[in-house]
């Protein structure tokens, strides 16, 4: 679960106040509003990239009552917020968070290779395992043949997808896409989205996909938020609605 | 008709101005080329004292740039990505070297060590120079390397700098100088008028002009890839090491050659605050100037040509590898 509650954020003369929104585990939540209105700032405090002056961010598993220890049995409502994590003040990398943003940000002077190794080396994993790991993950985001390429003469979709493969490398529990698609010619967008699907029906992560464009938001969401005059309202529509 | 005529005119208008400029550095080239001959050159640079300059500039530019880039890097850093009260002020003072005369930069160093914390620094190195390098240096050098190693990312070009910085000192201190004998640990150099003091004067100016060209490296570089790594588990100092300075190798590279130039053009500095001694603080721009002073006009552009030749070669370097476009 992805939780804002109360969240103030401001940079620069630019304030947004009182952000409260919910994205439940394992959902696909779309972020929506036009250029410029702060989805960026909202997904970077999210990330811990910026500072939030109010309010806190909450990560943590919304489980079912059957999986909570002896003590909290005595409930009876279905579902129970458990192990929520207050990250409002924790670094980026303490946070378990996979994060695409909008041009990809790979790395110049690093292969495909060594773009999906990073964090696993940053957590000191054997190397057989990394390899492994990157074998898997070259063959799900089907970027094996660019293992050995710079990001220099990528396509578009192709950074997308070694984004997006870096980010879920060390297996976060939440992803963040700042407008992943945006960028993006229309074949390339509809297997990216094709891509953010299946990713979607794994329910393994917890996604917050921030997006000006209501059709990717047809397309992809559970859970739909606009966010419009510094204030964010529940849409309805999406796949759990 | 007329407008295509009108364009042709404006460009022949601009270029023939250009040509006028671009005309003057070639004949300014040609001239010290055409004057003298290649065995007047293959003379001059067999003679002790020339080669004893060449040694020191090179040993001292060398030093000098590893120094530039030592404070360049975190000062470019800082004020391309940190906004911190006092900024403009900071920014104004590392413009100070640039702007300031050479000669008035020379007398300020030449002062400073005639103050007294200037004359401590002056009375400890003359002294104690090899107990402060053996006490001081190396130690801080092996735990550097120490630290580097015990980290696992370890960025092979920190630790070949440490070990030239290392190399260096000992070359400056050692073979120019005065042998080190690890026994006897106060041999002396001191500072004003000795080797030490041309290094200080070189890089009084050549790191403001690598701090200007790492700012500009950090400023194009978007902060969103250390985003990324911080995400992805780097602490501040790991997205530095791992994602930042591998991305800007290309402004390294500027920043070291023009560290490296301007250090090996210095004069004005160096006359003031380390004298024009020969076979002691001479280096290639002061064996120009010794030259012409006493009259011998051919070992003067035999130099001259030989620094045009390296200047050359250091642009050269910059323009394959270093920032495209200008820089600074």
């Amino acid at each position: 679960m992805i939780r804002l509650d109360e969240v103030s954020i401001r940079a620069g003369t630019f304030r947004l106040e009182g952000i409260s929104l919910e994205i439940p585990t394992g959902s696909y939540g779309v972020l929506m509003g036009s250029t410029g209105c702060g989805k960026t700032s909202v997904l970077e405090a999210v990330a811990g990239l910026r500072r939030v002056t109010a309010g806190s961010i909450l990560l943590g598993d919304r489980r079912s009552i059957t999986n909570l220890p002896p003590g909290l049995q005595g409930a009876t409502t279905g579902t129970v917020l458990f192990g929520d994590r207050d990250v409002t003040n924790l670094p980026p990398g303490e946070r378990g968070i996979g994060y695409v943003p909008q041009d990809g940000a790979l790395f110049r002077t690093m292969t495909v290779r060594q773009h999906l190794a990073f964090a696993l080396k940053l957590r000191d994993e054997p190397a057989d395992k990394i390899a492994e790991r990157v074998e898997e993950l070259a063959d799900s985001f089907r970027i094996g043949h660019l293992l050995n390429r710079r990001p220099a003469g990528l396509s578009g979709g192709e950074i997308q997808r070694v984004a997006l493969g870096r980010a879920l490398s060390f297996r976060p529990k939440y992803l963040l896409l700042d407008e992943p698609l945006s960028a993006v010619d229309e074949t390339t967008r509809d297997s990216l989205i094709a891509l953010l699907n299946t990713i979607r029906a794994t329910r393994e992560v917890t996604v917050l996909h921030i997006t000006h464009s209501s059709a990717e938001a047809r397309e992809l969401a559970d859970v739909r938020y606009r966010l419009a005059n510094g204030r964010v309202e529940r849409e309805r529509g999406g796949h759990d609605a | 008709m007329r407008a295509a005529r009108s364009t042709v005119t404006f460009y022949l208008g601009l270029g023939s101005i250009g040509v006028f400029y671009v005309g003057l550095i070639l004949a300014m080239l040609a001239a010290d080329l055409f004057f003298t001959t290649p065995d007047h050159l293959l003379g001059a640079l067999q003679t002790r004292e020339i080669q004893y300059a060449i040694r020191l500039s090179l040993v001292s530019c060398f030093v000098t740039t590893l120094l530039s880039l030592w404070v360049a890097v975190p000062l470019g850093y800082l004020l391309a990505r940190t906004q911190f009260p006092g900024k403009a002020i900071v920014d104004t003072i590392l413009d100070i070297p640039i702007v300031l005369p050479p000669l008035v930069l020379g007398l300020s160093l030449l002062i400073l060590f005639q103050m007294p914390p200037g004359k401590w620094i002056e009375h400890q190195t003359t002294h104690h120079m090899g107990k402060m390098l053996v006490l001081g240096v190396f130690p801080l050098f092996a735990s550097v390397v120490a630290w580097l190693f015990a980290r696992r990312h370890v960025p092979y070009w920190a630790i070949l700098s440490g070990v030239a910085v290392a190399t260096s000192l000992l070359m400056v201190t050692g073979t120019l100088d005065r042998p080190i004998h690890w026994s006897q640990t106060n041999f002396g150099t001191g500072i004003t008028y000795a080797i030490p003091s041309v290094i200080l004067a070189q890089f009084s100016v050549s790191a403001a002009f690598a701090v200007r060209t790492m700012r500009v490296t950090f400023d194009q570089i978007s902060p969103r890839t250390e985003q990324v790594a911080l995400t992805l588990g780097c602490t501040r100092a790991q997205a530095f090491w791992l994602v930042a300075i591998p991305e800007s190798w290309r402004g390294l590279v500027t920043a070291a050659t023009i560290a490296w130039a301007r250090a090996l053009g210095e004069f004005g500095p160096i006359l003031i605050f380390s004298g024009a001694t020969r076979m002691r603080t001479e280096v290639l721009s002061t064996t120009v100037f010794l030259e012409l002073s006493v009259g011998r006009l051919e070992g003067a552009i035999a130099v001259s040509l030989l620094m045009v030749i390296v200047a050359v070669f250091a642009l050269l370097l910059m323009r394959t590898f270093g920032l495209r476009g200008g820089s600074v």
